[in-house]
C-alpha cells in the first residue's frame, strides 16, 4: 500500500470557487471582443449604409405591393458601383477601386496559390531535414513578419522598373499586342494591375506557404508509408494522396491570406498606384487603384457626405472579403464531400 | 501400410511456373521466365527448399546507433517466417530493409548482404520503386486511403500501368477475393474505405497490396490493433495466401507466431539469438534466451 501523505486538504468550495472565476475572466475576454467587433461593424453600416441603399425606396419596395428584394435596382443607389469618383458626393462611385481590387487580388491568388503550395511541397515532402531546408524554412518564417511596406519596394524595383533594364523612361519599354486588347504585355510592367498583384503576392506568399506546410504536416504518415509501400514514386504519393487530403486546409489558409491582400494599402502606395482612375482594367498593362485607398481618400475629407461614402466603401469591402471566404468554405465541402 | 497413400505420378505435369506465385497477373510470369536466369540446383542451400530472401552478416544503424548486429538469415519462399523479440530488437527494422522503407528514416545506413531471390537489396542504384512493387507490406495499423474501397484496390495497380475498366474490375475483384473479403464487400465497393470495421480495414489493405502482384507480403505487427476474432480471420487469410506468397510477419503475440509460422526467428537487442523451424522455437530452442522469452520469462 502506498501511504498517502496527510498534507492539508484544500477547501472544495475555494477549488470551485477558482474554476469559476477562470470561467468568468475566459467569458469577459472573448465578450469584449466580440462587443467590439459589434460596436465597429454597426458603426459603419449606420454610416455607410444610406448610400448603399436608398431607404425610401427600400421601405416601398418592401411594403405592400412592393418588388421586395427582387426590386433591388429601385433601392440599391447602383451609381455607387458605377460612377467612377467625384467632388461631389452624390455622384461619386467606386467603379475603378472595387474592379482594380478584384484584379489584384485575383492575380495574386492565382500566383502564390501554386508558387505557395509547390514550395511547401518541395520542403515537406521532398527536402528532408537538411541545414539548407532548416535555412529557407528560417527565411520563410521571417519572411512572414516582414512590414508589407517593403515588400511594396521590392515589387517597386523588380516589377514596375525591372530594375531598370528596359530603361527607365516610358518610351524605352517594350511592348507586345494591342494596348487596347486584352493580349497586351510591355516590359517593364510599370503601375499596373500585374505589378500591383504580384506585389501583393510577395507579401502573402510566406503566410501561404506555411499554411500550406503546415497542412502537408498534418496528413498521417502511415497514408505516405502505404502509399511508398506499394511502389509509389514520392510524386505520385504526394499527387494522389497527400495533396488531396491537405488540401482543405491550404485553401483555408490561403483565403486567410488573400483576405488581408484585399486590405493592404502600403505596399501599393510605394509602387505608385494612383488614386484617380477613370477607367477599368482592360489587359494586366492598364491602370488600376483600390478600394483601400479610395477609403482613406474620403475618409481624410472633412465633409460628412465623404465620411459616409468611405463607410460605404468599408462596407463593400467587407462583402467582398466574405464572398472569398465564401467561395473557399464552398470549394473545401465540394473537396471534402464523404464518399458515398 | 494404407494402400491409398499412392506417391505422386511422375507423369503427372508440373503446375505452370511454380517459382512465380503471381495469380493475379499472369503476363507477368512469362515475362519473368525469359528474364529468370536457368534455375540452378539448390545444392549449397542448408535445406532443400527455396530461399527467397537472404541475409548475410547484415547490420543497421540509425545515425549512430546500431539497431542490428551482424544477421544472417535465410527466409524461405512460400513459408510464413514469423519475427519475435521484445521491442526494440530491430524486428521491424529488419522487416523494413527488406522493401527499404527505412530509406524514408533520415539516418538510417546498412551493411553487409541482403539479397531478394539473389539479387541484392542495398546497392545504390537499386530501384526501390519496383523493389516495393515485388515486396507487398501490411502496416500495424490499418491505414487504409481516405477513398472507397475500390479505389484503394486499385490505387496500386494504376501506379504501375494503365489498365482498361474491364481489367482494372477484375484485378480489384481478385485482390479483395485473395484477401477473403470480397463477399463482405462486393456491394458496397465505391462506399469509403474508412467506413469498414478496423479488421475489415486491415483485410482491405492486404488486398490493396496483393493487387500490385509481389512476391513477398511483410507483415509489420498486423493483428496487434485488432480483435481476437479479426485476429483470427487473418491468421486464416495467412494459412491461405502462403500458398502462393512468402510471408514475414513481425508479431508480439506468441501463440500467433506459434499458430501461423513455419518457421521462427528471435531477435533480441538488435542480434538474431535464434532462427529454426518454428515447432523447434516453441518446444525446444538450443539457446536459453529462447526459451525463456517463449515461456514468457522476460519481454
Amino acid at each position: 500500500m502506498t501511504a498517502i501523505p496527510a498534507g492539508i486538504e484544500i477547501p472544495r468550495e475555494r477549488r470551485a470557487w477558482k474554476a469559476r472565476l477562470f470561467l468568468a475572466t475566459c467569458l469577459f475576454a472573448t465578450t469584449l471582443a466580440v462587443a467590439m467587433l459589434a460596436v465597429l461593424l454597426a458603426s459603419i453600416a449606420t454610416k455607410g449604409l444610406p448610400w448603399i441603399v436608398d431607404a425610401e425606396a427600400f421601405r416601398a419596395s418592401f411594403a405592400e405591393g412592393g418588388n421586395g428584394l427582387a426590386g433591388w435596382r429601385d433601392w440599391i443607389r447602383t451609381e455607387f458601383f458605377t460612377e467612377y469618383a467625384s467632388r461631389k458626393p452624390l455622384k461619386a462611385g467606386i467603379k475603378a477601386p472595387l474592379w482594380g481590387s478584384v484584379w489584384v487580388v485575383t492575380i495574386c491568388a492565382l500566383v502564390a496559390l501554386p508558387v505557395g503550395v509547390a514550395t511547401a511541397i518541395y520542403l515537406e515532402e521532398f527536402a528532408g531535414r537538411t541545414r539548407l531546408s532548416r535555412l529557407i524554412q528560417t527565411n520563410i518564417r521571417n519572411l512572414a513578419g516582414v512590414p508589407s511596406i517593403v515588400y511594396g519596394i521590392i515589387g517597386l524595383t523588380a516589377f514596375a522598373r525591372m530594375f531598370g533594364v528596359f530603361g527607365t523612361g516610358d518610351d524605352e519599354t517594350l511592348s507586345i499586342g494591342d494596348p487596347d486588347g486584352f493580349l497586351y504585355l510591355m516590359l517593364p510592367f510599370g503601375q499596373s494591375v500585374l505589378s500591383g498583384g504580384l506585389t501583393l503576392m510577395l507579401v502573402i506568399l510566406p503566410v501561404v506557404i506555411i499554411s500550406s506546410q503546415e497542412a502537408f504536416r498534418a496528413v498521417p504518415a502511415s497514408l505516405r508509408q502505404a502509399s511508398l509501400a506499394m511502389g509509389a514514386t514520392t510524386w505520385q504519393t504526394v499527387w494522389n494522396i497527400t495533396l488531396p487530403a491537405a488540401l482543405p486546409t491550404i485553401l483555408t489558409g490561403t483565403i486567410l491570406a488573400i483576405s488581408r491582400a484585399i486590405g493592404e494599402a502600403a505596399p501599393l502606395l510605394v509602387l505608385g498606384v494612383p488614386l484617380f482612375i477613370s477607367n477599368t482594367p482592360a489587359n494586366l498593362m492598364d491602370d488600376f487603384t483600390v478600394l483601400p485607398f479610395q477609403i482613406f481618400d474620403w475618409a481624410k475629407r472633412p465633409q460628412a457626405d465623404f465620411q459616409g461614402l468611405a463607410a460605404a466603401a468599408i462596407v463593400v469591402l467587407l462583402v467582398v472579403l466574405l464572398s472569398f471566404n465564401v467561395v473557399a468554405v464552398v470549394i473545401r465541402q465540394k473537396l471534402h464531400r464523404p464518399l458515398s | 501400410m494404407m494402400p491409398s497413400q499412392v506417391s505422386e505420378s511422375p507423369t503427372v505435369p508440373p503446375p505452370a511456373t511454380p517459382g512465380h506465385p503471381d495469380p493475379f497477373l499472369p503476363h507477368r510470369s512469362l515475362m519473368d521466365e525469359i528474364a529468370a536466369p536457368a534455375p540452378t540446383p539448390p545444392a549449397v542451400t542448408p535445406t532443400a527448399e527455396e530461399i527467397a530472401i537472404r541475409a548475410g552478416g547484415f547490420s543497421s544503424w540509425y545515425g549512430s546507433f546500431q539497431a542490428l548486429h551482424e544477421i544472417s538469415l535465410d527466409i524461405p519462399a512460400r513459408k510464413v517466417t514469423a519475427f519475435i523479440g521484445p521491442s526494440g530488437c530491430g524486428k521491424s527494422t529488419f522487416l523494413r530493409w527488406i522493401n527499404r522503407m527505412n530509406d524514408t528514416i533520415p539516418g538510417a545506413k546498412a551493411g553487409g548482404s541482403l539479397t531478394l531471390d539473389g539479387e541484392d537489396l542495398l546497392s545504390a542504384g537499386r530501384d526501390v520503386v519496383e523493389l516495393r512493387r515485388r515486396v507487398g507490406m501490411v502496416f500495424q495499423k490499418p491505414n487504409p486511403f481516405p477513398k472507397s474501397i475500390y479505389d484503394n484496390v486499385a490505387y496500386g495497380p494504376r501506379l504501375h500501368r494503365k489498365l482498361n475498366r474491364a481489367d482494372l474490375d477484375d484485378l480489384v475483384e481478385q485482390s479483395l477475393r485473395g484477401a477473403a473479403i470480397w463477399d463482405e464487400v462486393k456491394d458496397r465497393l465505391h462506399a469509403s474505405a474508412l467506413g469498414l470495421s478496423g479488421g475489415q480495414q486491415q483485410r482491405l489493405c492486404i488486398a490493396r497490396a496483393l493487387a500490385v502482384g509481389p512476391e513477398v507480403l511483410l507483415m509489420d505487427e498486423p493483428c496487434s490493433a485488432l480483435d481476437p476474432r479479426s485476429t483470427a480471420a487473418i491468421e486464416e487469410l495467412i494459412e491461405r495466401l502462403v500458398e502462393n506468397f512468402t510471408i514475414v510477419i513481425v508479431t508480439h503475440n506468441m501463440q500467433q507466431a506459434a499458430r501461423v509460422s513455419d518457421r521462427t526467428a528471435f531477435f533480441y537487442e538488435g542480434r538474431l539469438i535464434e532462427d529454426d523451424e518454428t515447432e523447434r522455437i516453441f518446444t525446444k530452442p538450443r539457446e536459453r534466451r529462447t526459451e525463456d522469452y517463449v515461456t514468457g520469462r522476460f519481454g
